[in-house]
């Protein structure tokens, strides 16, 4: 291989990153690759109708709407959460702390059926919720709930690391030249976590854009109403109409490579912004 | 009298004083309680909600719930693509970490972002891109179709034994390798770069064979990271809902994963019985995060002790 140079009497390069490529290109790249060669079977023309159908338009809303909606709640709440379970000594605190996991540990369709009861007009939380007149289930505030479950670990797990590394020296320092702590938490303190929370929150948003499980149970999926990307292409596949499908999750694809490049971006300033402290 | 009185008791029961660097005691409480109401209110009690829903019509319809032809057959076929998922995934996030962790080599940024890809991906487009690959109306598909194919030979014995991927075994397994691919190699590629490769090159210079090294220096030192990778592809792998749903046909009794099963009977408004096929995964799920956070204090021990 060309890259076999290495000054090192370590052995298993070739081994290990042919393997590597090998693998890489059959269960990932060949068949990612079949979604752009199946694309091509439409015309632009055709593409451009499919992805900007009215049906499409909504749905791209509600995701959208619904996953930054979902995001910036678990922001405010996932600052709170990482903050508490950091600073605070308190009983039953690493019980919390370990539960943080659970939308990651839980299955989707487990987390999506429980939802759904839960906030089913007869369910627990449901009931209350009917009772002065909002309706959780088969609405949009459900894809909403949904959404927050499954992003609520992305922030507290990204802010809590930078927190435990922050020095309270800043802090004292700032304090002792007479500054109240509000202004100290928001002059000092949230500044040097905000690389970490924009983090947090573009891969709680990446992460609800293609959900799938968790939601389609409380959704309900009404046409045009709450039928997120993700439903939509399924029900494409569901009639065998497979080039729309395909072109639906072209969108879908490219919107998540460009967030994976902004998530990037974003740990890397993380990183330094980090390492100047 | 009072007025003298109330300062220094308040001030004897805050002992010891409150520092610059900590909030009044009534914000303290405040966010403690804002913690505890927020993930007792979308953590805690769906996740009670799972076990009681479960048991609502008793202990003998819950195991015949579980003890249902369907359930077991689901219950066979995840643990069947658990089996395969898991230790290819293991292998090749072993041989990734090593080439990537003990080599330098143009576009190592860009190989960990392509290994990364999958988690980027949404479950249902990722069950997709394999029916575009083996489905009937895929590259697969047109294969065994084509009037004039390269090897014919091949297009032959396809034909003749009925080969299937899409809605049958291999297509939910390959899904769920897709979709757990990352998790062992993300976990083992920052643990070996902070270990270097020091030990291992001391090792070989004292006479170890390669395998030898592997399996005597950087296992040992990796175990708890595999581990920890390992537990989080498990629980993925057994509860992959999306892209196993678009692959697998959802045929009862054969190509039904456990998460498939769960839809099943919920459609069927059979929800007691959903609910007691699911509380086997919420109890997964549990087991799960006590071996992670297990794990995860063991391999920071090994992350501090390579920092030294």
């Amino acid at each position: 291989m060309i890259f076999s140079r290495q000054r090192t009497v370590l052995p298993g390069f070739n081994l290990t990153l042919g393997f590597t490529l090998f693998y890489l290109s059959i269960i990932v790249l060949i068949p990612l690759s079949a979604i752009f060669f199946k694309t091509t079977a439409l015309t632009w023309a055709q593409f451009h109708e499919v992805t900007t159908s009215p049906v499409a338009m909504a749905s791209y809303r509600l995701t959208f709407g619904a996953s930054f909606a979902a995001a910036m709640l678990n922001a405010v709440f996932g600052l709170i959460v990482a903050w508490v379970l950091v600073r605070y000594q308190f009983f039953g605190k690493r019980l919390l702390d370990a539960i943080v996991d659970l939308p990651f540990a839980l299955p989707t369709a487990v987390a999506g059926i429980t939802l759904a009861r839960l906030y089913a007009d007869n369910g627990w939380i449901g009931h209350w919720l009917h009772g002065v007149g909002i309706q959780a289930a088969n609405s949009q505030l459900g894809i909403f709930i949904a959404l927050t479950f499954i992003g609520l670990p992305f922030i507290v797990r990204t802010i809590q690391p930078v927190l435990e590394d922050l020095d309270t020296e800043v802090e004292e320092a700032a304090a002792s030249l007479g500054a109240s702590r509000w202004q100290i938490f928001w002059r000092v303190i949230f500044p040097m976590l905000t690389p970490a929370l924009l983090t947090g929150i573009a891969m709680a948003f990446a992460r609800a854009l293609g959900e799938y499980g968790s939601v389609i149970f409380i959704a309900g999926n009404i046409p045009m109403k709450t039928v997120i990307t993700p439903v939509l292409i399924m029900g494409e596949l569901d009639e065998f109409s497979y080039a729309k499908a395909t072109a639906l999750a072209v969108v879908l694809l490219i919107i998540s490579f460009l967030l994976l490049l902004i998530i990037n971006l974003l740990q890397w300033w993380s990183s330094r912004h980090h390492a100047h402290l | 009298m009072s007025a003298i009185a109330t300062p220094s008791t308040s001030a004897s029961q805050e002992a010891p004083p409150r520092r610059a660097t900590m909030e009044p005691p009534w914000v303290r409480r405040l966010l403690i309680g804002i913690t505890v109401g927020f993930l007792g209110l979308f953590l805690i009690l769906p996740l009670l909600s799972v076990f009681i829903q479960a048991f609502a019509k008793g202990l003998e319809f819950y195991f015949q719930a579980i003890s249902d032809p369907n359930a077991l057959s689901a219950v066979k076929l995840t643990l069947i693509t658990v089996a395969f998922a898991v230790p290819m995934n293991c292998v090749f996030g072993v041989a990734a970490a090593w080439a990537i962790a003990k080599f330098s080599f143009p576009g190592k940024t860009l190989l960990i972002t392509l290994i990364d890809l999958p988690f980027s991906i949404s479950p249902v487009v990722s069950g997709l891109i394999y029916v575009l690959v083996f489905g009937t109306q895929g590259w697969l598909g047109q294969y065994e179709n084509a009037d004039h194919p390269w090897f014919p030979w091949l297009q032959t014995w396809l034909n003749a034994h009925d080969f299937k991927i899409i809605y049958a075994t291999p297509g939910i397994v390959l899904a769920t390798i897709f979709v757990t691919f990352p998790f062992v190699a993300r976990e083992l590629i920052p643990l070996m770069q902070a270990q270097g490769r020091t030990e291992e090159e001391a090792a070989r210079v004292l006479g170890a064979s390669g395998w030898q090294t592997f399996w005597q220096v950087t296992i040992p030192n990796i175990k708890w990271g595999l581990l920890y990778g390992v537990i989080l592809c498990n629980a993925r792998a057994m509860g992959e809902f999306g892209a196993v749903s678009v692959v697998s046909g959802h045929i009862r009794g054969q190509t039904n994963t456990i998460p498939l099963h769960i839809e099943s009977l919920y459609d069927e408004y059979n929800f007691t019985a959903a609910f007691a096929v699911a509380s086997l995964l919420a109890l997964l799920a549990l087991v799960t995060l006590v071996l992670k956070t297990w794990a995860e204090h063991k391999k920071n021990a090994a992350l501090k002790l390579a920092a030294e």
